[in-house]
């Protein structure tokens, strides 16, 4: 207890000047709480896992003159990707539901995301393409990544929508007609696939281009 | 690619076949998960032997048994499936089956004789001129396959509902189960069976059901995924004890509500 009181007293900051208690260093500020990253990680797999099951399902039925490998698809045939795609889509959807509900009430959607303005999101490419844009505060998103970020979320919700509409095109008939009908509805979800694909390839890429990032969505900071 | 499938409808029937060869129940597709190396695996769990043993198998079985359990809680008994007019029916309506269309059950018309059996009160059997007598119902509804692609058709018969009704089926069972003439059975839940638009189907497009159709007669359930909507009937039966048939215990879910 004495020693205690002592280095209390020893640490005693100047009035006014507010920093980071010294004798605690895990009190670094938290980039991303604790519900961030069990969302995004549990979602990481969950899409996977959805993505190639969704090739293989693609496969059965293409939409275009390509099918995907099968080294890359999930399932081994229809009928295992379609048990793989309707098991993955409860975690998908009850995840994605959390971690909306969360961005939203929260306000960190707001806080990170909004607002994104075009002019800051031209600089801000011209920036990243030419290799300056800075990563040094990763708790402010630059408006690239607000773009993006914000991006997947909708494909996200569309992706889910989407196929909700092909699934119960006709218990959930007004959302396919939403959609412009079932055929269409299956190119949409298929769009939605690539731009979830396209950003999971910038994603990764830069995860590995700015390692802290990937840090900090482990453990928090 | 000659492999292409036109993305709508108006499908080519040779590559249908080919399709259907390729679903062939292979015995190195029976452990469906083997082999099934994929982004997930690579990326996240290989070296964990979940992925591909029999455990996953089954558990996926028992996720597809609450998926059943889910589309049952889903399903509306009034939702009636969207209809459309005669001008948006494809033709040629496109041949599909586990089978080459050379290979197309020929069940001869005047023997026919349907089999009804299971908790029902008349297990009389019914021949032909006796189904075609019942009260008809037309209905253009899509067809929608397991595979992702669809086609609209034109089909006329008699509601499965009203004929359990003259047959004095208990409805109080869980299932109607059906046998074709080949060996393909599937099995739908009673809900399904009494749906307005579940259909004893003896026509399409306002003829006499041709053998690819499924002569001389299939039940159409615009509900369901096609491989849900048998073919070439010949036996029917009330039933409460699990039989889900030819492609359900190759791993396809049972429900497969649209």
């Amino acid at each position: 207890m004495t020693i205690e009181a002592t280095r209390d007293s020893v640490v005693t900051e100047p009035k006014g000047f507010r920093s980071l208690p010294k004798h605690e260093p895990s009190a670094a500020p938290t980039i991303h709480p604790v519900w961030v990253r069990v969302t995004h990680w549990i979602n990481a797999v969950a899409m996977l896992v959805m993505i190639g099951s969704g090739w293989e399902i693609y496969n059965a039925s293409p939409l275009f003159p390509f099918t995907f490998p099968s080294s890359i698809t999930l399932g081994g045939w229809l009928a295992g990707a379609l048990l793989w795609h309707f098991a993955a889509m409860w975690v998908l959807a009850v995840n994605g539901l959390v971690y909306l509900l969360l961005g939203l009430l929260t306000g960190r959607f707001r806080r990170k995301l909004l607002p994104i303005r075009p002019g800051e999101v031209i600089a801000d490419a011209r920036a990243a393409l030419g290799g300056r844009l800075a990563h040094d505060d990763l708790s402010v998103y630059n408006a690239v990544q607000k773009l993006l970020y914000l991006g997947v979320i909708i494909s996200g919700i569309v992706i889910v929508a989407s196929g909700l509409s092909i699934w119960k095109p006709v218990q959930l008939q007004e959302l396919t007609a939403l959609f412009g009908g079932y055929d269409t509805a299956r190119f949409v979800h298929f769009f939605a696939m690539a731009a979830i694909v396209g950003f999971l390839v910038i994603h990764v890429v830069m995860a590995f281009v700015v390692p802290k990032s990937l840090r900090a969505m482990i453990i928090g900071r | 690619m000659p492999r292409l499938r036109k993305p709508i409808p108006g499908v080519d029937p040779k590559l249908l076949i080919k399709d259907a060869a390729k679903l062939l129940p292979d015995p190195t597709r029976r452990l469906f998960l083997r082999g099934g190396a994929s982004l997930g695996a690579l990326a996240f769990l290989s070296g964990c032997d979940i992925i591909d043993g029999p455990s996953a198998e089954k558990a996926l079985m028992h996720i597809s048994y609450f998926n059943d359990r889910a589309q049952a809680w889903l399903f509306n008994p009034n939702r009636l499936a969207p209809t459309y007019p005669e001008s948006a029916i494809t033709r040629p309506f496109p041949f599909n089956a586990y089978y080459p269309i050379s290979d197309v059950p020929e069940v001869d018309g005047a023997d026919y004789a349907l089999e009804v059996g299971g908790l029902v009160d008349d297990k009389k059997t019914w021949t032909l001129a006796e189904l075609y007598a019942l009260p008809e119902e037309t209905q253009i509804t899509r067809h929608i396959c397991v595979e992702g692609w669809s086609a609209i058709g034109k089909w006329s018969g008699v509601r499965l509902a009203e004929f359990l009704r003259r047959v004095g089926a208990d409805t109080r069972a869980k299932y109607v189960w059906f046998r074709c003439a080949e060996g393909y059975s599937t099995s739908i839940d009673m809900a399904t069976a009494l749906h307005p638009q579940t259909q004893m189907t003896f026509k399409f497009d306002g003829e006499i059901l041709p053998a690819k159709y499924g002569f001389p007669m299939k039940v159409r359930i615009p509900t369901k995924l096609g491989f849900k909507n048998p073919k070439h009937v010949m036996e029917m039966a009330v039933i409460n004890n699990w039989n889900p048939g030819y492609w359900e215990e190759q791993g396809y879910n049972w429900f497969s509500g649209s």
